[in-house]
């Protein structure tokens, strides 16, 4: 009895959560432009979204921004971590904070603070200042998936490629990096993930002309609704649906596969985490 | 060499966190003359005028309002995840996130079609023969769009905790007479503090610093200090206050974070993570 | 004897404020298995690490074959090292493990193969080839790291602690199989250990440290008759360790007697540390006795018993015999002049 209003509780909880999403998706095949009524199944809406050019054109540039920033970012993140992981004292505590800043940081203030600076600096707002900025709020992201994962290393291992013969640099290629590549993909695709979902630094850096997914909606949605924005709506909740099943299913054939396997689902939780440091 | 992998980071970082952290600082306590600039209190003494502190007064009260509903609701959720109920707990850890994944707006502007005159609930409450429910564009809905935006937030900080109580400190509480209340009053809840803490600071954040929420949902009649400050950068074009405006933020955020890590005793300053 | 291979001289290691080595000389010959001995923090790990390339010295000089090394990077060195914890490529299974070291080397494909193989047949994992290490049990791992090092050819092989996680039993198999391992391929082996039996059944010579300093260097058979000092003494073996007055050469006064004794060359009345054996000492009856005590503890181990004796000076005599009296027992000690050992008082640090 006390389970099952437990339980009941839980599912309570996941219909106040579901709940709009379900509606916004079923309203996306309602041929009325009413919310209330039902006007017949249509297909109509996603026609619509994919013929609006806008829409397409601020959707490639969300998935640009996202994969160049997300790439940049990892790389500058990977190799911060790794020089962080092996700096001492007060130089080690001043990055860390200076990294924490804009995790802690309320959006709206990275996000004025980097248009104050491309204004001041005469750097033209668009593409470029976006990429700038989604950069900076994604590299502390990479550095706390990485940074975990440098902790958990043998201190030995750099030593062992040294006394195997490896060079400095090529301790770092064959056996750091691969080491620590769980932490890398995981920085990836956080951040890939945080800078499709980004809105408020987008719409604060971003120039006349250059529109992200983010913005449209924003800008669509202020005046109204729209029944494309419910297309779209359910085309990237399925999307995002089957990327996380794909992933999950992966993840848990790997824990099938190895010993330590547990690390997987932690691993997705953590990142989960990480998401939530953000909105 | 491994250490000079720092290098392009500091830049970095010193570019573009840094030194646009400076430049609000320097536009918050200047003001703008003929021949350049000269520092001056200006920008905050403004905004100590009676019509900006209600916009503060507005965002904190909604701010609270919204963190105190949210662990009204979701201390008792993390509790039922993260005890037996459920046989399949990643699973309804999995389920309970998922809508997080959605983009941020995509959730807000599902509100919209949920809460419309004509819209879902009503049209439900219409049919039952119920008295409408009009809160769109009111403070209760950008309660209601805080409340959904951010309860994962509250509930996630509070379950990792939770589930990681060792159950053996549970039992020896039992095992020295204490009822399931006092177990719960004396053992549990302090123990799940630190994540009550996170929890309350990851939701309490961002719901005082949104525009979004009040924009889409409270219909740009309810300013908070979130709108504040994008206004004066996007439509007034006045830096000088909406920095200042910044400044006052971060300093309310600070305290808060301060008097959180009071509560939350020795355990850790920075607790987001 | 054998040419010198590794030369330590004067050499001194500080970190920060801390003196981790203080002014060491040691010689390493060829062939030669080596172990450094002490308790953490008295610089075993340090010295090992300078021979290895991964610290430089803060003073003095390392030669390796006569010539100084003191500054050459790990990857130049002819030197290879057996990790604490092993140190293993877990992104690598344990044919790429092992081959890493010569992969760097840009081996041929042919000759990789064969060099792995045997080295995998030496250390018993022939059929791990495609093996994840993470799925190896820790005497397995340890292998790997054996051969990982060995495959290379290195002149000397440093031991860095490699058996102190594992199991007593497996323990006492590797430290067999290391042994007949370097005899068998003529390598010289440095070998770092806190245990002293491992220390004493394994080594050809014994290094004892304490503090960046070297107490004592010799074979495990000296470093155990004739400790130089109390705490060599007391780290090798079990030991009485009392104070004791040496009157002139060849009698010394302790535990209220004097006794005759096999040592000279101290100041009269000079102030020294008397240490004895336990199993040196014998149980004789009380009345024909110096030094006499009622027996406070029996504990069996086995092969002996473990007797405490008070005496009636306050000093409580630790006593291995095979013969046993009940607590309670008023009984005497008797010890032969060898068995007396004279030590000069160890100055403070």
């Amino acid at each position: 009895m006390v389970r099952f209003l437990k339980r009941s509780y839980i599912y309570l909880v996941f219909a106040f959560l579901y709940m709009p999403i379900a509606v916004l998706m079923v309203y996306s095949f309602n041929d009325s432009r009413s919310r209330g009524v039902w006007g017949g199944f249509t297909l109509r809406w996603y026609v619509e979204l994919f013929q609006d050019r806008t829409i397409m054109s601020s959707l490639y540039s969300t998935m640009f921004i996202g994969v160049t920033s997300a790439i940049i970012a990892t790389i500058i993140g990977t190799l911060a971590a790794i020089g962080i992981h092996n700096s001492r004292g007060i130089q080690k505590r001043l990055i860390m904070n200076i990294t924490y800043l804009p995790v802690l940081n309320p959006e709206i203030v990275t996000a004025i603070s980097l248009m104050i600076l491309f204004v001041f600096a005469n750097v033209r707002l668009g593409y470029l200042t976006l990429l700038l900025a989604h950069i900076t709020f994604n590299i502390p992201y990479v550095i706390l998936s990485v940074l975990p994962k440098l902790r958990q290393l043998n201190k030995h291992l750099y030593e062992a490629a040294l006394d195997l013969g490896s060079t400095p640099v090529q301790a770092l290629w064959k056996v750091i990096i691969p080491e620590i590549m769980p932490g890398i993909i995981t920085g990836l695709l956080l951040a890939f993930t945080l800078s499709i979902d980004d809105f408020v630094i987008s719409f604060f850096t971003t120039g006349s002309g250059v529109s992200t997914l983010s913005i449209t909606i924003y800008s669509m949605a202020r005046r109204g609704i729209n029944p494309k924005i419910n297309a779209l709506s359910t085309i990237m909740f399925t999307f995002v649906l089957l990327l996380l099943i794909v992933v999950n299913v992966r993840q848990a054939r790997e824990e099938k596969k190895g010993r330590n396997g547990r690390h997987g689902s932690k691993k997705q939780i953590r990142s989960f985490d990480a998401k939530f440091g953000d909105a | 060499m491994k250490r000079s992998s720092l290098f392009p980071y500091v830049i970095w970082m010193t570019l573009f966190i840094v030194v646009p952290m400076f430049l609000v600082l320097y536009y918050a306590f200047t003001v703008p003359t003929d021949t350049g600039a000269t520092w001056s209190l200006e920008n905050f003494h403004r905004f100590f005028e009676p019509i900006y502190l209600r916009v503060l007064g507005r965002s904190l009260r909604l701010a609270v309002i919204s963190t105190v509903i949210c662990f009204v609701i979701g201390y008792p959720a993390a509790m039922v995840m993260a005890g037996n109920a459920f046989s399949r707990k990643n699973v309804i850890l999995l389920l309970f996130v998922v809508p997080m994944w959605m983009n941020f707006l995509l959730r807000t502007y599902a509100w919209l079609t949920l809460l419309e005159r004509n819209g879902v609930i009503n049209v439900l409450l219409t049919s039952l023969r119920l008295p409408r429910l009009n809160i769109l564009y009111t403070e209760s809905a950008v309660v209601l769009g805080m409340v959904y935006n951010f309860l994962p937030f509250m509930v996630l900080p509070i379950y990792s905790v939770l589930s990681k109580i060792d159950k053996g400190v549970i039992e020896a509480a039992g095992d020295l007479g204490a009822n399931s209340f006092r177990v719960f009053t004396k053992v549990v809840f302090p123990l799940s503090l630190p994540g009550v803490v996170s929890g309350v600071t990851m939701v309490f954040m961002p719901a005082l610093t949104t525009f979004v929420i009040s924009r889409l949902l409270g219909g740009g009649q309810f300013t908070l200090i979130g709108n504040l400050i994008e206004q004066q950068f996007l439509v007034v074009g006045d830096w000088g206050f909406g920095s200042a405006i910044s400044v006052v933020m971060i300093v309310l955020i600070l305290l808060s974070m301060a008097i959180m890590s009071f509560f939350e005793g020795e355990e850790k300053s920075v607790a987001l993570w | 004897m054998s040419e010198i291979i590794v030369d330590l001289k004067s050499v001194s290691k500080v970190y920060d404020e801390t003196v981790a080595l203080d002014g060491i000389n040691l010689y390493i010959r060829k062939n030669e298995f080596v172990t450094l001995l002490g308790p953490s923090g008295c610089g075993k790990t340090t010295t090992l690490r300078l021979i290895g390339g991964f610290e430089q010295p803060t003073e003095g000089k390392i030669l390796f074959e006569g010539k100084d090394i003191s500054t050459l990077p790990p990857y130049k060195r002819r030197v290879n090292t057996v990790f604490q914890r092993y140190a293993l490529f877990s992104h690598l299974d344990v044919f790429e493990n092992i081959a890493f070291g010569l992969r760097i080397k840009k081996l041929s494909e042919k000759v990789i193969q064969e060099k792995v193989g045997k080295m995998l047949e030496q250390v018993n994992l022939t059929g791990f080839e495609k093996r994840d290490v993470n799925s190896l049990s820790g005497g397995q791992q340890q292998r790997v790291a054996i051969a990982r090092a060995l495959v290379n050819e290195p002149e000397v092989l440093l031991l860095d602690e490699p058996l102190a996680a594992l199991d007593l039993k497996l323990r006492r198999e590797m430290q067999h199989e290391l042994k007949s391992m370097q005899k068998q391929l003529g390598i010289t082996f440095v070998f770092v250990t806190h245990d002293q039996e491992e220390a004493l059944s394994m080594s050809d010579t014994v290094v004892v440290m304490k503090d960046g300093r070297i107490q004592q260097i010799g074979t495990p058979v000296d470093i155990y008759n004739e400790p130089t000092n109390s705490f060599v003494a007391d780290f090798i073996g079990e030991s009485n360790i009392v104070d004791g007055i040496m009157r002139k050469d060849f009698l010394v006064d302790f535990g209220g007697s004097s006794f005759d004794c096999v040592d000279k060359g101290f100041g009269a009345d000079e102030p020294v540390d008397v240490v004895i054996r336990p199993e040196d000492l014998v149980l004789i009856p009380a009345e024909n006795a110096k030094l006499t005590g009622t027996v406070s503890s029996v504990t069996f181990l086995g092969v002996h018993y473990e007797m405490l004796v008070e005496a009636d000076d306050g000093i409580s005599w630790l006593v291995h015999s095979t013969l046993m009296e009940p607590v309670g027992t008023r009984v005497g000690l008797g010890l032969e002049p060898m068995d007396i050992h004279i030590m000069r008082k160890v100055s403070a640090g």
